[in-house]
């Protein structure tokens, strides 16, 4: 059991990996779904705690703004930064279509 | 040919009085790994030549009469997920495999000001996710004590290195006790610095609020000596504590008279009876040293490792949204972006890190995240919380570095809360931003070794190595 009352469903393992972009098949589902609730049950072990009052943590030390001189400085080479990329044209990075392609 | 001292430190000192040339020194070193690479696998790279070039060039210096760094000639170790210029960093993922950073780490940078010589990149859990160096895409490193068992993870490359004689010193990453437990299941000694007493900038992000680059070396001694050498503030890291590094090498022989140690009353259940045992020597030898020994409760402890697994995932959930096949690394391709980044992640992530993404996106989603990740924030402060009180009266805390020594491959692989276990009295220290260190005191079951971890508050770093110095010193004693 998860703290929201109900274990990890196939059908959320399968929205997950959607959101997260990654392609999973059935299979790996099931398993995933498997080895996710196993974990997951284990977290139930926080229910028990009252929280009320308790302010979240999210860095070890409070963040501050850090700016600096706004001055020139030297910056990544633009064609070794190119040359690690998949695909490149006309100095930029080249991807497939991102819309138009619907039936 | 003169002999080639064992440490960091003592090889500095014979390259610097040229007792020694650094060529000698590196000669010495890779021949090693020539005779026990293929059997141990720590590396995913051994960069030789340019190792041998950046020796002759430190010799060279030397025969000119040239000032030279305070660590000129010696060896060290890289984990691969550390950003090397031009050197391929793989974080062990297919999903970089090939890449060539276009800039240095800043650890990588004043490690090489400092004249210590690169001799690779070692081997980790993909993305530093795991802790037995399985999870690493390119084959599992073996643990050089005894190959049929793992080396710990996710820094088990840069702990083996260590173990194996490939380099006296190694850098690793540390997010729930990736330095400290394969240190402990090593048998060296390992460090995870303050949050923010190391840069970060060029350390391929995990869990960004948790992360912290550290040494491992054989003596407490040598990896006090890097951490001075890496630690300081870095304009390019915003989390980097605006304050020079620290002097800490002094306080290794400093002894622990008049120290307050902390035992936690409460803490977890499940080490092995040799590692509470070995556990109980150190504190006797530390009393017998001098120190107190002072009874402290954690009550929140038991809950760590529940708030690290959704925070740390959660985080990793964001990070690695970078990895879309863009701009380096794998790309699979695809009719359009968005099965192109599906397609891409799919072929270029192992499960281990598959498991997190999915936990994490899980732990963020809409409907859950009060749930999952803001519940665990909050147990977060209250694990900070304990600390702080605990050390309004003790200086230090000792507790095992893990429950268990090194396993044998394949016991935990399937089973991911198992595996995960492994992290139990490591996680809190990341939680919490605070330092910790694992020291190799006797053995365990099957005569594998066992860490004592000692505990410290943020930038305690110096009591933290009086007590690491005076378990090295008991550690002779013990079986």
């Amino acid at each position: 059991m998860s703290p929201s009352g109900t274990p990890i469903s196939a059908a959320d393992v399968a929205k997950v990996a959607r959101l997260a972009r990654l392609d999973i098949d059935e299979a790996s589902v099931v398993h995933f779904t498997e080895q996710l609730a196993k974990v997951m049950g284990h977290f139930s072990d926080i229910d028990a705690l009252d929280l009320s009052g308790v302010g979240p943590m999210t860095q070890p030390f409070p963040l501050v703004n850090v700016l600096r001189e706004d001055v020139e400085q030297l910056c990544l080479d633009t064609d070794e930064v190119l040359a690690a990329a998949p695909s490149s044209d006309q100095r930029r990075f080249r991807v497939p279509p991102i819309i138009g392609l619907d039936d | 040919m003169a002999v080639i001292p064992t440490t960091a430190s003592g090889i500095a000192a014979a390259i610097a009085s040229k007792q020694i040339t650094a060529r000698e020194v590196i000669d010495s070193y890779l021949a090693q790994i020539s005779a026990r690479e293929t059997d141990i696998h720590a590396f995913n790279l051994v960069t030789a030549d340019a190792a041998r070039a950046h020796a002759d060039a430190i010799d060279a210096d030397i025969a000119a009469g040239r000032p030279i760094g305070p660590l000129a000639g010696v060896p060290v170790a890289i984990k691969d997920n550390l950003c090397t210029h031009g050197i391929e960093t793989t974080c062990s993922s297919k999903i970089l495999e090939g890449w060539k950073p276009p800039y240095d780490a800043t650890v990588v940078s004043r490690l090489r000001d400092a004249g210590a010589i690169m001799v690779g990149k070692t081997n980790l859990d993909e993305f530093a996710m795991g802790s037995s160096t399985e999870n690493s895409a390119f084959g599992p490193t073996r643990n050089p004590l005894d190959t049929s068992r793992v080396p710990g993870g996710s820094s088990g490359g840069s702990a083996a290195a260590v173990a194996a004689g490939f380099a006296p010193v190694s850098l690793g990453s540390d997010t729930g006790g990736s330095i400290r437990q394969p240190a402990a299941m090593c048998g060296v000694v390992g460090v995870k610095p303050t949050y923010g007493l190391v840069s970060r900038y060029g350390l391929c992000a995990y869990a960004s609020s948790l992360d912290q680059v550290g040494p491992f070396a054989t003596t407490v001694a040598d990896a006090a000596l890097i951490t001075e050498a890496i630690a300081g503030h870095d304009a390019m890291d915003s989390t980097s504590i605006p304050q020079p590094a620290p002097a800490l090498v002094a306080s290794v022989s400093q002894g622990v008279a008049g120290m307050r140690i902390g035992r936690v009353t409460d803490l977890p259940a499940g080490a092995e009876p040799e590692v509470i045992a070995r556990l109980n020597e150190a504190f006797a030898a530390l009393e017998a040293a001098g120190a107190t020994i002072v009874d402290v409760t954690l009550p929140s402890l038991s809950y760590a490792l529940t708030a690290y697994y959704l925070i740390a995932p959660a985080e990793a959930s964001s990070n690695l949204a970078r990895y879309d096949g863009v701009r380096y690394g794998l790309r699979v391709n695809a009719v359009d972006t968005n099965s192109m980044y599906g397609a891409t992640r799919a072929a270029g992530f192992g499960d281990e890190v598959k498991r997190r993404i999915m936990l994490g996106t899980y732990a963020l989603s809409a409907g859950y995240y009060d749930a999952y990740y803001g519940k665990a924030l909050k147990v977060r402060r209250l694990i900070a919380e304990d600390f702080e009180r605990a050390y309004a009266q003790v200086d230090v805390i000792l507790t095992p570095t893990s429950p268990v020594v090194a396993f044998p491959f394949g016991d935990k692989v399937d089973d991911p809360m198992a595996m995960y276990l492994c992290d139990i009295y490591t996680i809190p220290t990341n939680l919490a931003g605070h330092p910790a260190m694992s020291v190799p005191f006797g053995t365990g079951a099957h005569g594998m070794p066992v860490g004592i971890q000692v505990l410290a508050p943020a930038l305690g770093e110096a009591p933290m190595f009086r007590v690491g110095g005076s378990l090295e010193n008991a550690a002779g004693g013990v079986k």
